[in-house]
């Protein structure tokens, strides 16, 4: 099968039965996807699957054959990182970190959408990420920061 | 624990229907937010899987004369940003889960899973739903209630895909509401969709976690229908005639105690959320003049 991530056809021969998570995580090398239950609870996982917010874990890899994949690693230009991932790190909204790149993956998605959003919006947009550590209260710190730093940057 | 296993991957509808029928043993996949789970967890190891995301035909609803037709393969986000017109099935939608659910997740794989907790069911029993199958022969439409044989349990057959739900539009107001042990990402401890249907004098109530299956309530819909004066939306409705017609919506749950709730708290979320249920109808009707 073939799948184009981050802009780069990639081809991989796996288990028919093997998730999109399993795909690029054991196939194509790229870590930043975490398994974290398997089950669509936690939203670790989150990717880009034809520019919609998926659960990487819950798309068996066959459906994203000829499709476009944006995983986590795609969001930083290079060394640098994007607004997001400044913001999480400067609000303190990082712990273990295993939620992050999950996190990342939907605030850029809802910031893309929606450049000023207010709470009840993004605690909508992030119902589907669970982290065990922060207690949100900083994560919500970190979507509003990035929010302002992303609209002055307009 | 990996064991062979054939993909499948149709393009249009004949194809699908083709395959179904050669390997009856492969299953549907569509949003995969039941199956995979089951898949990773090692729980299901079918034959075959079939993936259905790729078919135009179960991804598309239209108006036919007087109904909807909804394919099978329409997602919530869809239904939330394209349905607007359908409250009960738009709010019973942005309940599922979470974004990344809903973005996958669809009403022909609620139907197939035919979990009681089925969000999108309650929804389609209040609208008199039918469920069109079909398979490499031809289609049929089945009634909600003898599509949805119990919990887990549908009348398709194994050489059967969903082609899609469809119903009569109603005209009267409508909605769903659940109870559960947070806002997002919860299994109902109790579901219910209230439809008025101005036109068949009918209001219809459709309860889903709170039996094997999903339940309608015959004796509290036929004491409200005559309750309600059909010709003026204005006309007052006690108190008593609410907690009345709430009290009869309890009654027609038929549920079991489990880690989510016990019996008597599903029974008492039922009679709350009709009795608010049928508030909210009452005071629309009033508001937009529903005749
Ligand atoms: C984290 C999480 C939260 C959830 N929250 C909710 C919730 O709040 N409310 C709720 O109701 N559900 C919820 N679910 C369950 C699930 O999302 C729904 O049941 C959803 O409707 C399933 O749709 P799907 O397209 O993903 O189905 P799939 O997993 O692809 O398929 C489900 C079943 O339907 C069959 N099927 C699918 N399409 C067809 C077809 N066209 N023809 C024949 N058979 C078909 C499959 O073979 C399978 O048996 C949740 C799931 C997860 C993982
Ligand atoms: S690992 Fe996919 S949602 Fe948790
Ligand atoms: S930082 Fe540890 S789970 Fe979120």
């Amino acid at each position: 099968m073939r799948t184009n991530v981050n802009g780069e056809w990639r081809e991989a021969d796996i288990w028919p039965g093997a998730s999109l998570l399993t795909l690029l995580r054991d196939a194509f090398g790229l870590t930043g996807s975490k398994n974290a239950c398997e089950q669509g609870e936690c939203g670790s996982c989150s990717v880009w699957l034809d520019g919609e917010l998926v659960c990487a874990c819950l798309v068996l890899a066959a459906q994203a054959h000829d499709r476009q994949v944006r995983t986590v690693e795609s969001v930083a230009d290079g060394q640098r990182m994007s607004a997001v991932q400044d913001a999480f790190v400067e609000a303190g909204a990082v712990q273990c970190g295993f939620c992050t790149p999950g996190f990342v993956v939907a605030v850029t998605h809802l910031l893309a959408q929606d450049p000023n959003p207010n709470e009840v919006q993004v605690r909508e947009a992030l119902s589907g990420n669970i982290c065990r550590c922060t207690g949100y209260a900083k994560i919500l710190d970190a979507v509003t920061l990035a929010a302002s730093r992303l609209r002055e940057d307009r | 624990m990996r064991s062979e296993m054939d993909v499948y991957v149709p393009r249009t509808l004949d194809e699908a229907l083709q395959q179904k029928s050669a390997h009856p043993d492969a299953i549907s996949l569509a949003g995969g937010t039941d199956v995979m789970v089951e898949i990773n967890f090692g729980r299901l190891r079918p034959a075959g899987i079939i993936d259905l995301t790729r078919i135009p035909e179960l991804r598309e609803w239209r108006r036919e004369d007087s109904h909807l037709f909804l394919g099978a393969g329409v997602t919530y986000s869809r239904i939330v940003r394209e349905l607007a017109d359908f409250v009960p099935l738009v709010q019973a939608s942005r309940s599922v889960g979470s974004p990344q659910i809903r973005n996958r997740g669809t009403v022909g794989g609620n139907l197939g899973t035919a979990s009681p907790a089925g969000d999108a069911l309650p929804v389609l029993a209040a609208y008199d739903a039918e469920v069109v199958l079909q398979n490499r022969r031809g289609t049929r439409s089945l009634p909600w209630h003898t599509f949805l044989q119990g919990p887990k349990k549908t009348a398709m057959a194994p050489d059967e895909l969903i082609r899609g739900t469809r119903w009569q539009v109603v005209n009267g107001p409508g909605s769903f509401s659940k109870i559960g042990t947070r806002n997002a990402m919860v299994i109902a401890v109790a579901g219910l969709c209230l439809q008025v249907d101005q036109d068949a004098r009918q209001v219809r109530v459709a309860l889903g976690s709170v039996g094997p299956t999903i339940l309608r309530a015959p004796e509290a819909e036929r004491f409200i229908a005559e309750r309600l004066t059909w010709d003026d939306p204005g006309a007052p409705v006690t108190d008593e005639v609410v907690a009345e017609f709430a009290e009869l919506v309890g009654r027609a749950a038929k549920p079991i105690d489990d880690v989510r709730g016990t019996a008597r708290y599903r029974v008492h979320g039922c009679t709350v959320l009709a009795g608010r249920a049928l508030r909210w109808a009452l005071e629309e009707r009033k508001a937009f003049k529903w005749l």
